[in-house]
């Protein structure tokens, strides 16, 4: 899995609640046997037109978002389907972080395994994010795993909490496959015991 | 020892490895897998020259994609026969049970587990798919994975898992008639919000819930995922043994009463706690409704719609007037009276035989309205014998609905059962998302009998006009 430690970038403003697995990647893209292209048809059904064109009123399609790693969305993002097609999509994008006040579970799981790092603030704080990115696009922000901070906002300085595994996890580019493979003995005799 | 909950005894059970600082190394007793959430596992365990530890304890189905036309094995298009045969050739290579389409036991994931048995009380159950919480109705611990996960489990049988807060649902009281399981789950999504059951793991209680048949259960955890919750679960009583007894994979002979002792002692402990408690007065229920686009803007059929300033805060209000123009609904007026295009009567959630005899209820002797496209579709094979055997699918078609092939169809729209951009559907599925049953497609989700009722008059129908007339 790709390392994760300190993001500075611009950020896309997409300040809906409750998006949910079937915007962030319709079901119709789910018909892939491989994990990549699918960056594409990310939010498809908001960003593009019936003609496939770009939707011009789509934020993604706006210059300023272009090159954007950090996206700023309304509460309860991820919500719906377990898909991981959904982190896949947004990390082809170019997405390495996600600001909003709260994250589905199994989202939230899903993303830590690519590399995406959900980071739940307050909603002072995704209120003050939020406003800040609106009113200039090149807004820098910085993401630091190490340190669990957010700042880049003039006189804002927030946290965002992550269990320590996920952390350990992403900061080494640890392979969770792997981990849990080193197991084996245990899970052998546990499989034992119970038969 | 101190009392437990059932979620927390079902967890004790399978925990393999717990060190401190890490997640739990947490066993799974059966791994069920479909088309759509698992080409990508498989590709992983072939690239690390990995083994499917247990196939043994996993059991694949063809469902998502699948064609629901009768008589006719057509696939939608080539992606789908690809990610079918994929599917096919990843479980012969594996070794791994397959339901494949033609199989007479295929079926919705969902629905063929508890069917065949596979669903027991006190496993660990997963699947790429999160409505894998309804297995939770016979007191198993089952929730939804994700791609990662599902090649986890195919490798080591183990998840790692962080254990979630426990969530209290109870419900007492008695269902006023026209009042179904689907209408618990509805209000209580309603009640809390899509996001409200994050971080924890539902069970519900109350003497509603013991009074609901294994069908109803399923219903009710079903959509726990809806409430935020990754798993909704219901301690397993005698209704829960007598559903099971004898089906194709549960113990037979003293096996059986072996396990029917130990399944026994699943329920929360007297004294044991829930991190948090919702009750709901099952006596005031009523049949429920969604409006907007998640499953948590619902209401009684019999009310309005709400208006943007009855929202607290500002993001509520902008997102209740973007689900109004999606839906191209006007605030504050009733859905009552409001014309529909389509009926679904399907899905893991409402597709097993109660659901159609329900809906079967209502068509008896009626006609769809005129327009209106209604499509039932069963949720296994086994389920449309049962119902060609008790004469139901000749109802459906006398009225002049569709009856269809099982399969997840119109409920996410990927086998070409779909919506038409702008029409309205009254679906007993579990999603209502934008485009959800077909790109700009409008949803709303209710039980199968409002969904017949809705068919019969072609229009939002409290199903207690019909039922008492
Ligand atoms: S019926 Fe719908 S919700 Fe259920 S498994 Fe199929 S697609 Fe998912």
């Amino acid at each position: 899995m790709a390392k994760f430690t300190t993001l500075t970038s611009h950020a896309v403003p997409l300040p809906a609640e409750n998006v949910d697995t079937d915007q962030i990647i319709p079901a119709r893209f789910l018909k892939v046997t491989d994990k990549h292209g699918l960056g594409d048809s990310l939010f498809c059904d908001w960003r593009y037109l019936k003609d496939g064109s770009d939707n011009p009123e789509f934020v993604l399609n706006e210059a300023a978002s272009q090159g954007a790693r950090i996206l700023i969305a309304g509460n309860n993002f991820g919500s719906g389907s377990s898909r991981e097609h959904a982190p896949w999509a947004l990390v082809g994008w170019g997405f390495r972080a996600i600001i909003s006040t709260g994250f589905a579970d199994i989202f939230r799981s899903n993303s830590l395994k690519n590399g995406l790092l959900p980071v739940e603030v307050n909603a002072e704080v995704y209120k003050a994010l939020m406003e800040a990115v609106q009113r200039d696009r090149s807004t820098k922000i910085t993401i630091e795993l190490p340190t669990q901070s957010v700042t880049g906002v003039d006189g804002l300085e927030a946290t965002f909490p992550i269990d320590a595994f996920s952390k350990h996890c992403l900061l080494e580019g640890v392979d969770q496959l792997g981990y849990l493979l080193s197991f084996d003995e245990q899970i052998t005799s546990y499989e034992q015991q119970r038969t | 020892m101190k009392p437990r909950t059932l979620f927390q005894k079902v967890w004790d059970d399978h925990v393999v490895v717990q060190e401190p600082d890490r997640p739990a190394v947490l066993y799974i007793d059966l791994q069920l897998i479909h088309e759509v959430t698992s080409p990508q596992a498989f590709t992983g365990l072939r690239e690390r020259g990995l083994k499917v530890r247990r196939p043994d304890k996993t059991v694949a189905t063809m469902d998502h994609s699948t064609p629901t036309l009768p008589k006719s094995l057509w696939v939608i298009d080539d992606q789908s026969k690809a990610q079918l045969d994929q599917l096919e050739t990843n479980c012969k290579e594996f070794g791994v049970e397959l339901f494949a389409l033609g199989d007479s036991r295929n079926g919705i994931v969902h629905v063929i587990g508890p069917e065949r048995g596979f669903t027991q009380p006190g496993k660990t159950i997963v699947c790429g798919d999160s409505h894998t919480s309804t297995h939770g109705a016979f007191g198993a611990l089952a929730f939804g994975i994700g791609t990662s996960e599902v090649e986890h489990v195919l490798a080591t049988q183990c998840l790692l898992q962080r254990k979630a807060k426990t969530l209290e649902v109870r419900l007492d009281g008695q269902l006023m008639p026209g009042v179904t399981a689907k209408d618990i789950i509805l209000a209580l999504c309603a009640e809390i919000g899509t996001g409200g059951g994050t971080g924890y793991v539902i069970e519900f209680t109350g003497s509603a819930i013991r009074n609901l048949d294994m069908e109803g259960r399923m219903t009710v955890c079903n959509m726990s995922i809806e409430a935020g919750a990754r798993a909704g679960m219901i301690a397993p009583d005698e209704t829960t043994f007598e559903y099971l007894k004898g089906r194709d994979r549960v113990p037979q002979g003293a096996d059986w009463d072996a396990a029917v002792e130990r399944w026994s002692q699943l329920r929360t402990d007297e004294g044991a706690t829930f991190d948090k408690t919702v009750v709901i007065d099952a006596n005031q229920l009523e049949p429920m409704i969604t409006y907007g686009t998640n499953p948590g803007m619902g209401m009684q059929i019999g009310e309005s719609m709400p208006t943007a300033d009855s929202f607290e805060n500002a993001s509520q209000r902008a997102a209740f007037e973007k689900a109004m123009g999606y839906m191209g609904l006007r605030p504050g007026q009733p859905l009552l009276g409001q014309k529909i295009d389509v009926v679904f009567i399907g899905s893991c959630t409402n597709s097993r035989i109660g659901d159609l005899r329900m809906a079967a209820g209502v068509f008896s002797g009626r006609k769809v309205a005129e327009g209106v496209r209604t499509l039932v579709v069963p949720g296994s094979h086994d389920i449309k014998k049962q119902a060609e055997a008790e004469g139901l699918d000749e109802i459906f078609k006398d009225a002049g609905a569709e009856w269809r092939e099982p399969g997840c169809s119109m409920c996410i729209a990927m086998n070409g059962d779909n919506l038409e951009p702008g029409q309205y559907a009254v679906s007993t599925s579990n999603r209502n998302f934008e485009g959800r049953q077909g790109k700009g497609g409008r949803t709303f989700l209710a039980s199968p009998l409002t969904a017949a009722a809705s068919a019969i008059t072609g229009k939002v129908t409290d199903p207690r006009s019909l039922l008492l007339s």
